[in-house]
């Protein structure tokens, strides 16, 4: 038993309206891949009613216009890493996309609820990150779009309300001429197992492929919250691509995340290890694509 | 105070109409109101895939989906994979390979692989790999599952 009720909105506003009507004692429900683990768990309390937002129409689609990507809050994992959209214009999250869980979790589980979830190392917010997008977060007063990176306060707190607000859609520019993205991952096995790093990066390369113009790097679990390599990106913003100058950016990365020993992951000084090893691999093959593009 | 809701759903071919509790699992609702004990309930954390099952065609973790959800779809579960006292093909191969042992795991596994053959019938062993991953079996090894899908896809 998962609530006590349960409701299907048929509209975003109809949503947010049961929300309000029930005080704090509803929470919206898309995959619930997460939260029904916590309700069967009893690890959140308190909640009555489920508001499942995925019978609302069109909030599980991608939408490709112009150099933006829209992916609505009801879009499931296989659905973005099936795409080919969002393979081409988008490689890292399709790749992290595919990462998740396991086939039956990415069947039903969302980008949105893994953003409003904040975790750490939620595959699909370290993706989101490197992609620099924007969630729309809508309550009763309006809506408005917000950098994904503003969202995450604590591990598994988010600044979207749970209670009165939800994610209606993230957005992100599509990769364009000398973009590329790549999503890399260490876990004990490929499906069903926390990961140990991951990473994700995103490069735009010069006219003529030498220089990096511009370089964002998101890892996790490396922090409390998806952290944002900055120092390390500042190191290769316009630099030619060498091997000296990747390695100073690494072992910047080094330096400014901070992965714990962890019985459920591995020891720290591994998990740097890792950091070096995925980090690279990431931005080589971002540059790879963007060469290709 | 739990509240009912009515659900109808197309399950295993048959249009449903039943009223279920408001917070239910579709894996309780199959297994204690409507008898089909085929689906397991094993982990309630989706790391296990014992209560895996089709919805409109795609495999999902049943203990972790609300009945509500399913209103409307269609649910295959593994007592409509065959007509009464008939095998599907993959039950067929999956005694033939010798991939049942206990045999707690293997509905999930059976559903999982009718996802993966309707949608790609002739996978690599990766791809079968990867579609089966979500469920996992303690007797067997996997070898002998692998083994099973592999001669049905080849055969079809």
């Amino acid at each position: 038993m998962l609530c006590e009720d349960y409701v299907a909105a048929s509209t975003i506003e109809e949503a947010l309206a049961t929300l309000a009507s029930l005080r704090g004692e509803a929470r919206i429900i898309a995959g619930g891949t997460d939260l029904a683990i916590q309700l069967q768990r009893r690890e959140r309390t308190g909640i009555k009613c489920l508001v499942d937002i995925t019978r609302i129409p069109g909030l599980d689609e991608v939408r490709v216009k112009g150099p933006q990507i829209t992916v609505g809050a009801a879009t499931t994992f296989t659905h973005l890493s099936s795409s080919p959209q969002i393979q081409h214009l988008a490689a890292a999250l399709a790749e992290a996309a595919a990462w998740v869980g396991s086939p039956q979790i990415r069947n039903v589980g969302t980008l949105a609820g893994n953003v409003v979830n904040a975790q750490p190392a939620a595959d699909g917010s370290i993706a989101l990150l490197a992609m620099d997008a924007e969630a729309q977060i809508a309550n009763l007063t309006g809506r408005q779009w917000v950098p994904v990176s503003s969202l995450y306060l604590s591990p598994g707190v988010s600044r979207v309300d749970p209670t009165s607000e939800m994610i209606t859609a993230l957005r992100f520019r599509a990769h364009g001429p000398r973009e590329g993205s790549a999503f890399e991952r260490m876990a004990r096995r490929r499906a069903l197992s926390l990961p140990l790093i991951n990473v994700a990066a995103y490069v735009l390369l010069d006219a003529d492929c030498t220089r990096m113009r511009e370089v964002r790097i998101a890892l996790g679990p490396v922090a409390p919250v998806p952290f944002r390599a900055l120092q390390a990106e500042a190191v290769l913003k316009g630099q030619l691509i060498a091997d000296d100058v990747l390695t100073e950016a690494i072992e910047t990365v080094v330096r400014e995340s901070k992965p714990r020993s962890s019985l459920l992951r591995a020891g720290k000084e591994y998990r740097q290890e890792l950091i070096r090893t995925l980090t690279r691999q990431a931005i080589l093959r971002a540059i790879t694509r963007a060469k290709g593009r | 105070m739990k509240r009912t809701h009515p659900l109808q759903m197309c399950l295993n071919g048959q249009e449903v109409n039943l009223d279920v509790q408001s917070g239910a699992t579709l894996a309780t609702v199959l297994r204690e109101q409507l008898g089909l004990t085929g689906t397991k309930i094993g982990c309630e954390e989706g790391e296990c895939g014992a209560c895996t099952v089709l919805v409109d065609g795609q495999a999902v973790n049943s203990c972790l989906y609300p009945a509500l959800k399913a209103a409307g779809r269609e649910v295959l579960t593994i007592e409509g994979l065959s007509p009464p006292g008939q095998l599907h093909p993959l039950q067929r191969a999956f005694i033939d390979c010798g991939a049942v042992q206990c045999g707690y795991c293997t509905p999930g596994i059976l559903l999982s692989a009718v996802a993966l053959l309707r949608k790609n019938p002739h996978p690599s062993e990766d791809e079968i790999r990867r579609a089966i991953s979500g469920n996992l079996c303690r007797c067997t090894g996997y070898l002998n599952i692998i083994k099973a899908i592999q001669k049905v896809s080849q055969s079809s």
